[in-house]
């Protein structure tokens, strides 16, 4: 019995000199050894490898159904008046004041029935399908068997992944966790001084590298000239809760957030100890004035950190933009934009939280091949003179999308849970009101949209 | 019954749609399933297209009726590439789709359209913004100028009479990418 004990001791303890040695300590220090990239490599082989014997199967087993990324159905993109106007083209034209026809029905029966087969919300928040397996069962809604040979290499890539990459990602990210705990607490001992700032940042960086590794993150950052500077708003299109350990990966930022119970209570509160983020109670969030009085405090002292906020408010699919809210556009100061987008053939990113609680998504995050993500930072923005706050925000949201090439909708995220408000479709009404009653009645509101 | 052809992959596309619908996972979806889409939902005749899905009475609707309902949409041209040779007219005939229509504004199946039943339906397409009067108008030359037979109400084939140059099969016909 002894022998075995000592046994399990010693492999433990090689175990953990090789991930102190070959993954943390180049990870604290910014440095890869290239493990990483190889892997990445030899997966993109296989995934084609994958790829090709599938569309073969396909072609032989004309069943199968394919895939599609770009939409179920046809659709035009004409407005409500450009259809109308068609439709009502071959009906003899009225002279009799009115302008209403039994056929307008028809455009709104089909637009109804297009939203049903497919809609351009409802689909932001669930996982993107993807155009070809990337060997996890769980992003192929029509897995089929298709050969031995695939089998077998999906079979081994679940071995590797539960069983090898799992286990080692769990270490590194509770050293990361830890690490930033412990750390954080003891820098936080320190009096305030530029040491003290300098330290913090440097525990900051260190956990968050060891954390990506522990994600087997591969981040590509574009145009690090306009990173985000101290006294600044750093806003991003919000995928889910990995982002922050992205962004963080390479740069300081002063979180904004509630305060919450459990590990992630520890943790809020031993960082902030060393330097400061901003916590709000639950009571405090409903009152805008104090958050947006507490946010301009931050960002009026200079020597504080950028803050990073995620105007969407909710986990969106990485496919799209949605409604950034207006709040964080109207305390001033210079925004700097950053658009993220991941790669799906990796691994989903994305956190379905009516689906999944926390646990089980890092779990899913840790056993999928990688996160494979690029960021760019854009350009600094402020607000124009007369340019209001959603104007402005909206614009913001367009140059991220346009960047991570991301579709840009202006509704709200919040309709993953909420129902959208009447005042869309009283608009949809005034306008075709618009239509019925022609321009020569005083009752007409010509509003475009 | 009534056949319309639909390929495999169209039929496990609306199937899966029809699942993500489902939030209750019973097999069936409500009206509230329908309003969760936000685009529907602002739809001034959202309750109506809903409706047509529900036959009279009921309240859920199984995938077996969500496929009916949608065949309606199937572009005309597909019957004659697939050769159905089934008796009866497919559902999505011109005619059909003219019926599908009509059944829009016709609020209590009877099949005719009255003055009261157009006017809520109007009332529908623009809200607040047309008053009592104007729209009673509208109603008023509607009726006038499809009504034949002088009995104040718009028939099935008045309605057809009238919108006999539209052109139904495109307008009122979905096409799937694959």
């Amino acid at each position: 019995m002894e022998g075995a004990w000592d046994v399990a001791l010693v492999l433990f303890q090689v175990w953990l000199s090789i991930v102190v040695g070959l993954i943390m300590l180049p990870a604290m220090f910014g440095v890869s050894l290239g493990f990483t990239d190889i892997y990445i490599k030899v997966l993109v082989k296989i995934l084609e490898w994958a790829t090709l014997r599938i569309q073969r199967g396909q072609r032989e087993q004309p069943t199968l159904p394919s895939q599609s990324a770009n939409g179920i159905i046809e659709k035009k993109d004409g407005s409500m008046e450009e259809e109308i106007e068609e439709l009502r083209r071959s009906h003899p034209k009225n002279l009799a004041g009115g302008d209403f026809t039994l056929c307008d029905v028809f455009y709104f029966c089909k637009n109804g029935i297009e939203n049903i087969v497919e809609d351009q919300v409802t689909q932001r928040f669930t996982s993107e399908e993807l155009a070809s397996w990337n060997l996890l069962t769980r992003t192929n809604n029509n897995f089929r068997y298709i050969s031995v040979r695939l089998t077998i290499i999906w079979g081994l890539g679940v071995f590797i992944r539960y069983c090898i990459l799992l286990p080692l990602r769990i270490t590194l990210a509770a050293i990361g966790l830890s690490w930033l705990v412990i750390g954080t607490t003891l820098v936080g001992l320190l009096p305030n001084s530029n040491a003290k700032s300098w330290l913090s940042d440097l525990v900051h960086i260190t956990c968050y590298r060891i954390c990506a590794r522990g994600l087997s993150a591969t981040i590509r950052y574009h145009n690090k000239e306009n990173r985000p500077k101290k006294g600044g708003i750093c806003v991003a299109n919000h995928t889910s809760p990995i982002d922050i350990v992205i962004l963080a990966n390479d740069g300081c930022y002063a979180m904004v957030g509630q305060v919450h119970g459990g590990l992630l209570g520890v943790i809020q509160r031993s960082i902030v100890r060393s330097c400061p983020h901003v916590w709000f109670e639950r009571s405090e969030m409903k009152d805008r004035h104090a958050v947006a009085k507490r946010l301009k405090d931050h960002i009026a002292d200079k020597t504080k950190l950028p803050i990073l906020i995620f105007p969407e408010g909710t986990c969106i699919n990485n496919t799209s933009v949605m409604m950034f809210k207006k709040g964080s556009f109207e305390i001033g100061g210079t925004i700097y934009p950053v658009a993220i987008k991941y790669d799906p053939q990796f691994g989903d990113a994305f956190w379905n939280s009516a689906k999944y609680n926390m646990v089980s998504y890092i779990l899913r995050m840790m056993t999928s091949w990688a996160i494979v993500c690029n960021v760019w930072y854009l350009p600094p923005m402020t607000r124009q003179d007369g340019e209001d706050a959603v104007d402005f925000a909206n614009r913001v949201k367009s140059a991220i999308a346009y960047q991570g090439g991301l579709v840009d909708l202006f509704w709200d995220g919040g309709l993953k849970r909420a129902k959208v408000k009447e005042s869309y479709k009283e608009e949809q009404q005034k306008m075709y009101s618009s239509m019925i009653v022609g321009s020569d009645s005083h009752e007409a509101f010509v509003d475009p949209m | 019954c009534v056949c319309v052809t639909v390929s495999h992959s169209q039929i496990t596309r609306l199937y899966s749609r029809f699942h993500s619908l489902d939030k209750g996972e019973n097999g069936a979806l409500s009206r509230e399933d329908f309003q969760r889409i936000p685009e529907l939902a602002i739809n001034p005749l959202g309750d109506r297209i809903i409706n047509a899905f529900f036959p009279e009475g009921e309240d859920q609707v199984n995938f077996r009726g969500f496929m009916r309902t949608l065949a309606h949409f199937r572009p005309v041209e597909d019957n004659e590439k697939n050769k159905v040779l089934t008796p009866g007219e497919p559902l999505n005939s011109r005619t059909n789709k003219l019926l599908f229509a009509f059944r829009l504004y016709d609020l209590d199946r009877d099949d005719k359209i009255s003055r009261d039943e157009l006017l809520q339906v109007l009332r529908m397409m623009v809200g607040v913004n047309i008053s009592d009067e104007q729209l009673g108008s509208i109603a008023d030359r509607t009726i006038q100028e499809a009504d034949t037979n002088g009995d104040m109400c718009i028939s099935f084939n008045e309605f057809t009479k009238v919108l006999e140059k539209v052109d139904v099969e495109q307008k009122m016909s979905i096409r799937f990418l694959h």
